[in-house]
């Protein structure tokens, strides 16, 4: 579960001093699919980087899972990350001239995981995310922008998170490789009870989510259920 | 949420990734490295060819005789070597000489007194051309000449002037051929007829000159039959011990100086070179040489280090997203900066590796084409090993520190 009260963040200071985020307030359930929109400057980027433990807040707290995460030093945010948080990012995934298997195991590597063990876990974390066993042992290069960010999303989910948190996942795809995509992420969210943030600029996009919270200059401007959910028409490629 | 510690990177892990990274970029991972390959094999060879050279002139030093001391004629221009130059050079010392230093001064062991000139020496049709000696039958203690076969000069050939010649090894296989018995023959030197009565055991050693091609006759017969005068162009002086060997120079110049009636030391004709001096003064020079040697050998390594910190810091720029990346899903600083410090010691231990094969295989060569006998020591490879990593480290670690302390959220960003 995320609590977030009151969040504020604030850059640099004195007269060019800039709020990004200006007290932001929301609770997201486990097995949440959940979609933060607004446009650039919205603060949404910043509001990514606060609940993907990559930074902390200026004021306010956030509870990750009932743990005050908002005052933990570089070291132990990392600790965090490598734990309990799934990325997938909009372009620059995966290592490149690197194994799509290694790229998936490579958490797990930091978390000093025996071979066996995380080669299981990688397998598992593919299959789920939808990729076929051919793929396995291919270079990252070799693949498509929707394969890449499936491989991308089985990195997320091997390390079995507390959250998966997708910034722009489909920002680099076209719309038919970005509704599959979007389609493994109800998947998992619906099958595998998985709690996923969704960011993005895109309304379409935010439209697969359960809910929606729309930031605007900091603030959350609204906070509701999805009017018209749109469901992907195939999990599956 | 779970509590499962978080664990430590396992040093396979850790070999993979550096393997990967390196690889990825062959041709700069390469040339950097030969930056350090060349480093370690220069101050490998560097090191060997010094110690070699020393080795190689104290020891031709040495097998000139022990507790010698050698008198020349010729003004002493100079110390050590190029007092020698006025060797032969003229003529002021002679059999009385060398008699009085015998008699009159304490601490001598032996006095031989030697006349060396070159000749054109035939024997059964073949011909040479080399240094032939004149000694006496103490010769062979003062020198430290063994004979192999046959027997030395005594002093009945000598009061005799008999015209029997003892041959080196290698005047022995150019004139009779490799191994042969020559004892028995008979050789021509300056066209008179001398039998040999002996041949010497090989000092061996790659000296500046072959102590091997030499002949020794009597000193008597080759004043007689050879120069035709009773000069000498040596008088070798065994003292008894390396202790008097100074007090005993002392005298014999004294000595010397008032059978000549010469009253300035510094006008003296003839020299008195003590081998101890000679010694000292050669093997400060071949010092002087390998520490010079090692400083060129160092200074490449010190340049081949710099390559791999600038390879190392553009490594780090370009691989900041990748830096990003791995911070994002869970690497901590020690995971990033153990990633490049180990990359920069893969270079200089592998560089550092074929650096001591290469640098052992330069010394082999060198030593093969007979220039010098090198000889490469445990202490130079452990020493270049330990400089090779220690280079890895102090070079690779302020890139690696710069790569740890990105910010993830920034390296994330960076285009």
């Amino acid at each position: 579960m995320i609590e977030i009260n009151n969040i504020t963040k604030t850059y640099g200071s004195g007269d060019t001093a800039f709020k990004a985020l200006n007290g932001v307030s929301f609770t997201i359930e486990d097995g949440e699919f959940v979609a933060i929109m607004g446009p650039s400057g919205s603060g949404k980027s910043t509001m990514m980087h606060i609940l993907g433990c990559l930074d902390t807040p200026t004021t306010g707290t956030y509870f990750l899972d009932g743990k005050d995460v908002s005052t933990l030093t570089d070291e132990e945010l990392a600790d965090i990350r490598r734990l309990h948080i799934g990325f997938v990012f909009q372009a620059f995934n995966l290592l490149p001239r690197t194994t799509v298997m290694r790229n998936v195991m490579l958490p797990l590597v930091y978390a000093g995981v025996e071979e066996e063990e995380r080669e299981e876990r990688s397998r598992k974390a593919l299959i789920s995310a939808g990729m076929t066993e051919s793929h396995f042992f291919h270079k990252s290069n070799q693949l498509s922008g929707g394969q890449i960010q499936r491989v991308a999303i089985a990195r997320a989910l091997v390390n079995d998170p507390s959250l998966i948190l997708a910034d722009e996942p489909t920002g680099n795809l076209d719309t038919r490789t970005g509704e599959i995509v979007l389609g493994t992420f109800q998947k998992l969210n619906k099958e595998h009870g998985r709690t996923i943030i969704l960011i993005t600029h895109e309304h379409d996009v935010a439209e697969y989510a359960d809910r929606i919270i729309t930031l605007r200059d900091g603030v959350v401007i609204s906070d509701s259920k999805s009017h018209e959910r749109r469901h992907a028409k195939h999990y599956e490629a | 949420m779970n509590v499962d510690m978080p664990n430590i990177m396992k040093l396979k892990d850790i070999i993979h990734e550096t393997y990967a990274a390196l690889s990825a970029n062959k041709v700069r991972s390469g040339l950097t490295m030969l930056g350090i390959v060349i480093g370690i094999s220069s101050v490998i060879a560097m090191v060997s060819i010094g110690t070699g050279a020393s080795n190689t002139i104290s020891s031709s030093i040495e097998a000139l005789g022990s507790n010698l001391i050698q008198i020349t004629p010729g003004a002493q221009r100079t110390q050590g070597f190029a007092a020698s130059a006025g060797r032969g050079g003229a003529k002021t010392l002679t059999n009385e000489d060398a008699a009085a230093i015998s008699a009159q001064i304490s601490g001598v062991q032996a006095v031989d007194p030697e006349v060396s000139s070159r000749y054109q020496i035939t024997a059964k049709g073949t011909n040479t051309n080399t240094s032939v000696t004149g000694v006496t039958e103490v010769y062979p203690q003062i020198r430290n000449v063994e004979v192999a076969e046959g027997s030395f000069i005594s002093s009945i050939h000598n009061n005799s002037a008999a015209k029997v010649a003892v041959l080196g090894p290698t005047t022995r296989d150019d004139l009779f051929g490799e191994g042969s018995n020559a004892v028995g023959q008979v050789i021509r030197i300056n066209g008179l007829q001398f039998k040999i009565i002996g041949v010497t055991v090989a000092k061996g050693g790659s000296g500046f000159q072959n102590q091997d091609d030499i002949i020794y006759i009597p000193v008597k017969s080759a004043q007689r039959y050879l120069s035709g005068d009773q000069y000498l162009t040596t008088i070798a002086v065994q003292a008894t011990t390396p202790t008097v060997m100074s007090q005993v120079q002392a005298d014999i110049t004294t000595l010397l100086l008032n059978r000549h009636k010469i009253k300035e030391a510094t006008l003296a004709d003839f020299s008195v070179l003590n081998q101890s001096d000679i010694l000292s003064s050669a093997s400060s020079i071949t010092s002087t040489l390998t520490y010079l040697l090692a400083a060129i050998g160092g200074i490449s390594l010190l340049v081949g280090g710099i390559g791999i910190m600038n390879m190392m810091l553009t490594t780090v720029t370009e691989r900041t997203k990748e830096i990003g990346l791995r911070k994002a899903i869970g690497a901590r600083k020690k995971d990033i900066s153990t990633q490049f410090l180990a990359e920069a010691i893969a270079l200089t231990l592998v560089g550092g590796i074929i650096g001591i094969v290469l640098g052992w295989l330069i010394s082999f060569v060198v030593n093969l084409s007979g220039l010098v006998a090198t000889s490469v020591s445990l202490a130079s490879v452990l020493l270049a090993f330990g400089v090779s990593a220690a280079t890895g480290i102090i070079f690779g670690y302020y890139p690696a520190r710069r790569a740890a302390n990105l910010s993830p959220i920034d390296a994330l960003r960076y285009e």
